[in-house]
């Protein structure tokens, strides 16, 4: 093994020694070890619930939008240049743009000019924001609504005079459930169901919608629609976006307005998931004094164990191991703080979706980076003490205490 | 032994030539110190508190080095090597026993003996077998797993001369080892530490207990940085030193010449 006039060769650690020297000093001083990991887990748990919440709320937005879709284009008339009037649409309009090849679903309203009231006793200048639209069978599953209560208009009771409520004008009107009447133009229309909330379509949610020809027998409708909402699937929006012009109005196909309700909601989740520097900073900050107080406890660990980094040398570790025994625990120190503060952080991101009804969502490179982020942290910090300790004389451990 | 060497094994374990030390702000603790101790030897290094008998063994343990003067350990010059070099030195060749014990608390015995062989590169399973071994060889093989705050003084300072052995060195040095002992378990220890001597060990015992120090083969008596009598030198046995019959038990071989420093 060794001979004489050979050159003399420390011995390397396995990775394991290596970790049991540095949790040499952790064994004897459980409260220490918590108190200054809680620095360190204080500031991880800061940025991954900061990093955590936008992106859960994110994720809410966007899975809303997956369940709306963001395959929908509305049509509205849009202003003639030269007289800067609307232009109405063609009565066949909505028939139109069904034949564009990759519409799905195509649903119209017409806007009346009524109001809608609980009973003849409200003044009819009272609208209550509320519009009253003819609206085609389709249009329920163009949107992708749903009733809260009740039925939506069908082929036959769209012949009567029976309306269904948007939920704001619903609760505007104060009906509560099918069966109540309201009041439009001076006739009792029947209540037959409440529709769901529509993000997509908040103008729909603030109407009273009747039957298109109920519109038109009993309330002065010219069939001309006044919004067309068009499904397609998800590769044909594109090309349907540029065709509806042309299809609806060839001779000024200017004229047509066509959106995209969805991009609005798209750039709300864009602006959740930018989440809040300043909170991340927050974090940082508490991240930054959690490294100083293990640097702190490295230093007073140091000077505690001055005998026992004698006894070592006296044993044969050289520097360059005491040094890597002290920057070993000090990042066990601030690993063990970075993972009760990823665990912290997940648990408050999870009580804040849970209590809000979204999503949990925990982006992987918050956990990957935060942890990094101990690391480095606990590298920095422990690297003056640890080289401290690695010059102390080795003949320490030969004075009697 | 880990590895017989036979050059190494023939030779002195230690030899220091002219060492003096001078701490800075002038204290001079060794003024040209010539010192040399053959394999398996068991001597008594004494001399009352500031007479430089704890710089000398420092020195000689390669824990600090000289201002001047020579240091050969195992065949190894300590002048020629650097912190990494006399690591290895002091992992492979020395071992240490210490007035106060330096035991490793909320550790088992045989985990405190197996941590002196932590950085002599062998497997942790061969460390702690070989702690075993030693902790027996102490008398202490039924203490395995008992802590050091539940064994005696007398107990934990076997159990640190175990953690020395336990590496086979070419040299143990013990400093005062019966310093923080009662008689009864101070005997215990000396008398282990003539039994070690007497299985093959070179021992260096630092003291300023007189009475311990007469009781061991050899007395290297220190007295204001100068070696003032040394028994080896004195007794005339010196002659020639040259390869050497290896570990006699219980017999101090002299290796001259060992001048003692003129006052």
């Amino acid at each position: 093994m060794r001979r004489r006039g050979s050159v003399l060769k420390p011995a390397r650690l396995t990775p394991l020694d290596i970790l049991h020297t540095g949790m040499a000093g952790m064994r004897n001083r459980p409260m220490r070890v918590v108190l200054s990991a809680l620095g360190i887990a204080i500031g991880i748990a800061t940025m991954i619930s900061v990093v955590g919440i936008s992106a859960s709320s994110k994720e809410n937005l966007l899975r809303e939008l997956d369940k709306l879709g963001t395959n929908m284009l509305v049509v509205t008339p849009g202003t003639d240049l030269v007289t800067q009037k609307e232009v109405p649409m063609a009565k066949d309009a909505a028939g139109r743009v069904a034949r564009i090849d990759g519409v799905e679903h195509v649903g119209a309203t017409g806007l009346l000019n009524h109001t809608v009231r609980r009973s003849e006793k409200i003044d009819d200048m009272i609208t209550g924001g509320i519009s009253v639209q003819s609206a085609t069978e389709d249009l329920l599953i163009t949107l992708r609504g749903g009733m809260r209560s009740g039925t939506w208009l069908n082929a036959a009771t769209g012949k009567y005079p029976s309306v269904v409520l948007g939920d704001v004008a619903a609760r505007r009107l104060g009906i509560t459930e099918p069966g109540q009447r309201v009041y439009i133009d001076d006739e009792y229309f029947t209540v037959l169901g409440i529709l769901d909330e529509l993000p997509l379509a908040p103008e729909i949610a603030r109407s009273a919608l009747v039957g298109w020809e109920v519109g038109q027998t009993r309330l002065g409708f010219d069939g001309r629609p006044t919004t067309i909402y068009e499904r397609s699937a998800d590769d044909r929006v594109e090309p349907v976006h540029s065709l509806i012009p042309r299809t609806v109005d060839p001779q000024t196909p200017h004229n047509v307005e066509v959106t995209d309700p969805s991009s609005g909601l798209q750039a709300k989740a864009a602006a959740e998931g930018a989440f809040s520097n300043l909170l991340l900073g927050l974090g940082g900050v508490a991240l930054l004094v959690g490294g100083v107080g293990v640097a702190n406890t490295m230093i007073i660990s140091v000077l505690e164990r001055r005998y026992e980094i004698g006894l070592r040398r006296s044993i044969g570790a050289t520097r360059g191991q005491i040094r890597g025994q002290f920057v070993t625990e000090s990042l066990l120190l601030s690993g063990l703080g970075g993972l009760v503060g990823i665990l912290l952080g997940a648990a408050v991101t999870g009580g804040y979706a849970i209590s809000n009804g979204i999503p949990w969502v925990i982006p992987p490179w918050t956990i990957g980076g935060g942890f990094g982020a101990t690391l480095v942290i606990g590298t920095l910090a422990g690297l003056y003490p640890a080289v401290r300790a690695s010059h102390l004389s080795p003949t320490l451990a030969l004075h009697a205490t | 032994m880990t590895a017989p060497d036979n050059a190494a094994r023939t030779g002195p374990v230690v030899r220091l030539t002219g060492v003096t030390k001078e701490y800075p702000g002038g204290v001079v603790a060794l003024r040209g110190v010539d010192l040399t101790i053959g394999r398996g030897e068991l001597v008594a290094i004494v001399g009352p508190s500031g007479s430089g008998k704890s710089t000398l063994l420092h020195i000689v343990g390669t824990l600090d080095q000289p201002t001047a003067g020579s240091v050969t350990i195992a065949g190894h010059d300590a002048a020629g090597l650097g912190d990494r070099g006399l690591s290895a030195l002091r992992a492979q060749h020395i071992g240490f026993v210490f007035q106060a014990f330096h035991l490793v608390p909320g550790m088992s015995a045989q985990a405190n003996v197996a941590e002196g062989l932590l950085y002599s590169g062998l497997p942790r399973a061969e460390r702690r077998r070989r702690a075993v071994e030693t902790l027996e060889r102490v008398g202490l093989g039924d203490r395995l797993n008992h802590r050091p705050h539940e064994l005696s003084g007398g107990q934990k300072q076997r159990v640190a001369i175990a953690r020395a052995v336990v590496g086979e060195p070419d040299l143990l040095l013990a400093d005062e080892p019966t310093g923080a002992l009662d008689s009864a378990s101070g005997e215990a220890v000396v008398e282990l530490i003539h039994e070690l001597n007497e299985e093959g060990a070179t021992i260096a015992v630092i003291t300023h207990d007189a009475e311990i120090a007469d009781r061991l083969p050899r007395q290297v008596r220190i007295r204001d940085g100068n070696i003032v009598q040394d028994t080896a030198h004195d007794q005339g046995h010196a002659g020639t030193h040259g390869p050497g019959p290896g570990p006699g038990p219980g017999h101090s071989h002299s290796h001259g010449p060992v001048p003692s420093e003129a006052r």
